[in-house]
């Protein structure tokens, strides 16, 4: 005990930072996802029952937009009622819960495995959901940042596949939005929609909604089309050539659409039908997670990683190294395709300019803030990013100063992203956790 | 009947003359070698037998069949495996990933089957990672096969890449420069691995190598190649005792 005492002066601070997370481990170390989630689910229960009075209990008046940035800065003092709301909120109910239903949970998840791990997962989804719906139910706010950061998600995963799986340096997703934005609004508006250029709707409107999922197809299917523009040049370019030619033909999608007057030129195209609700939405978003995480785990999928890291070894172990690129290529842009479709019934509204520069930057941080080669390393980029840039919005342009600052930094400190060259394997996921206290042992025993 | 069979092969870059008038046959089963000073186009003659040049003129058949004109990969596909002088390692992917992604051509899952992970997907998957850890066993580096392969020592990463070559099942296994940059213990084992696995797997061998002692010791027929142009050809007896390739390459003392 004297040892132990003496070891811990003399190391200070990082020791008592090693005790810290030890006795974090010690407590959270055996909460599966599912505890996790039970959480989740019991601080935003726990807001929508008693937000509104504690609110103002604790002086802020309201349930906090977001995280409360908004109140804090309206009057700094108000930040400790805040901060305060957040710890009763979110932090009290969500540790406790998870906590406390760890033999609970254990015994769900082991249950739960006995089935088809598909079974598993659709269970875990489902609680996934059920959180973020009951969160974003809060206000309309909420909602479209929900709906935005799962859109997101499905934009930064598949740039992943190109710029990170496949190692190019691609620019042209914002096109690829725009074109799977575009389309699909077209059909959707053409067909259901009586719109004043496009006259009255070609099918009756109540199959709509059915008939949405294949507007997005084909939406994603034009990105796709539009997307052997850059894949064809890939097969004799590379680097910071192709780099350009996609940038070129982000542009070109762009000034394209701005000089076609008939889906309205550089004004915009609206009058999108409300379809793209938040269950739409996190469906296609989780389609699109499972078939990329599959894909990029699958040995075809590999193959990619293996064009990127040598090309002619690649071709010498029987790689079509040309396949591959035009798949990559192909595959990202659909689902960017799919994405912007998704985009553009959400905000029912879409312009030429939204697609430019700013979306590309935008796109491109979530990317390399979250991690190249990595499908968790984009989610968390992609919710991570929204949320804080939405979050900071009250700063107005000097959100723009704070997030370079930040992309900076993670470039100094993490060069390859947070959560880089990392598997996503989500049957580990749904796995009841091992006791922390016996790993813990056997590495001291080491 | 011969497998892999090149007649009257020139190559030229731009005017230099690479390789010149060069004529190969190998059998099933045969070890050849191939020696030479540096820059006398050996890495190029296995250059355009995989399809990365095209030869000027001249004519390779493999298998019966004519392979000029095809895509690395389709020669690859067709059963001819390669190493690299330098190896040329994924420097992303694990260990296993590499023997795993030389079977790429014969998985039949296709993409629906990567996109959605059909039954069949993990059947194939399964299958191809067993016999990965086969061939990683075979050639001694199993314990790896989780790690990344920058992290591995040269000589592991050496029978990573020639485990890489395995997976395809080539017919015919062109090896270029195994034993290079390995101290006299590690050349040793990779002569012992060669050895081994061509008794184990029985496919034909072609070797470019610098050291003596491991062409003489394994192969039956060596070719000398000396400005792109075979001077001479024969068993390592031969070889040692010809003049004219001790004089090109050599030296007086290897045979004193």
């Amino acid at each position: 005990m004297d040892t132990e005492a003496r070891g811990a002066t003399a190391a200070g601070p990082r020791a008592a930072a090693r005790r810290w997370t030890a006795a974090t481990r010690a407590l959270f170390g055996e909460v599966p996802a599912f505890g996790w989630l039970l959480g989740a689910l019991a601080a935003v229960l726990a807001e929508y029952f008693v937000g509104r009075p504690l609110a103002r209990a604790l002086g802020i008046g309201r349930i906090p937009l977001l995280f409360g940035v908004d109140v804090a800065l309206r009057d700094p003092w108000l930040l400790p009622g805040t901060v305060a709301y957040m710890l009763l909120v979110y932090a009290l109910p969500a540790a406790a819960v998870a906590r406390l239903s760890v033999t609970v949970a254990r015994g769900i998840t082991e249950r739960l495995l006995r089935l088809p791990v598909g079974l598993s997962v659709l269970v875990h989804l489902g609680l996934l959901y059920a959180g973020l719906h009951l969160w974003a139910g809060i206000n309309d706010y909420r909602l479209l940042v929900t709906r935005l950061a799962l859109i997101a998600i499905m934009v930064t995963i598949s740039l992943n596949v190109v710029n990170g799986y496949m190692g190019e340096f691609s620019c042209s997703h914002p096109g690829f939005m725009a074109l799977g934005a575009y389309v699909s609004s077209i059909i959707t508006v053409l067909f259901f929609v009586h719109d004043s250029v496009l006259g009255p709707p070609l099918l009756p409107t109540a199959v709509g909604p059915f008939l949405f999922p294949l507007a997005l197809i084909a939406g994603g299917a034009a990105a796709a089309v539009g997307s052997l523009a850059v894949a064809l040049p890939s097969f004799r370019t590379r680097g910071d050539y192709l780099a350009i030619i996609s940038l070129a033909f982000m542009f070109i999608v762009k000034s394209t659409i701005e000089n076609v007057q008939l889906i309205g030129g550089s004004r915009g195209f609206m009058n999108q039908p409300d379809w793209a609700g938040l269950p739409t939405v996190f469906v296609w978003a989780v389609l699109c997670v499972a078939v990329t995480n599959n894909f990029v785990r699958s040995t075809l999928g590999k193959a990619l990683n293996a064009v990127r890291d040598d090309e002619t070894a690649a071709a010498h172990m029987t790689v079509n190294t040309r396949r591959t690129k035009m798949v990559a290529f192909v595959f990202a842009a659909f689902w960017a395709g799919v994405a912007g479709g998704l985009f553009a019934h959400v905000m029912r509204y879409v312009n030429p300019g939204t697609f430019g520069v700013q979306k590309l930057a935008e796109v491109l941080a979530m990317l390399y803030f979250g991690g190249l080669n990595s499908v968790i390393g984009s989610i968390v980029g992609a919710v991570g990013f929204t949320l804080f840039s939405e979050a900071l919005r009250p700063l107005q342009i000097y959100k723009w100063i704070i997030i370079p600052v930040l992309l900076i930094l993670v470039m100094i400190y993490r060069p390859t992203g947070l959560i880089a060259f990392r598997e996503f394997d989500i049957t580990r996921l749904v796995k009841p956790r091992e006791k922390p206290g016996k790993v813990e042992h056997v590495a001291a025993a080491d | 009947m011969s497998l892999l069979r090149i007649d009257n092969m020139t190559h030229y870059f731009g005017g230099l003359r690479a390789v010149h008038d060069y004529s190969l046959r190998i059998g099933p089963g045969q070890i050849r070698g191939l020696i030479g000073p540096n820059g006398a186009g050996k890495t190029t003659i296995f250059n355009l037998i995989t399809g990365i040049y095209r030869p000027t003129s001249g004519t390779i058949v493999f298998d019966g069949q004519n392979i000029v004109g095809l895509q690395p990969h389709q020669v690859a596909a067709m059963g001819i495996g390669r190493t690299f002088q330098n190896m040329r390692l994924w420097r992303h992917m694990t260990v296993l990933d590499h023997v795993k992604l030389a079977r790429y051509a014969r998985l039949t899952y296709g993409l629906m089957g990567a996109f959605f992970g059909t039954p069949r997907r993990q059947r194939e998957e399964a299958e191809t990672e067993e016999l990965a850890y086969r061939l990683l066993e075979l050639v001694g580096v199993a314990r790896f096969a989780g790690q990344v392969v920058t992290g591995l020592p040269y000589g592991a990463q050496r029978r990573v890449e020639l485990a890489r070559a395995l997976a395809m099942e080539p017919k015919v296994l062109l090896l270029d420069e195994p034993t290079a940059g390995m101290n006299p213990e590690e050349m040793l084992q990779m002569v012992q691995i060669i050895r081994r696995v061509h008794k184990d797997l029985g496919m034909a061998i072609f070797l470019i190598e610098h050291r003596m002692r491991v062409v003489m010791d394994l192969c039956q027929v060596i070719q000398t190649l000396v400005f792109g142009q075979v001077i001479a050809e024969g068993t390592p007896d031969e070889i040692r005792n010809n003049p004219q390739v001790i004089d090109a390459y050599l030296g007086k003392e290897v045979v004193t």
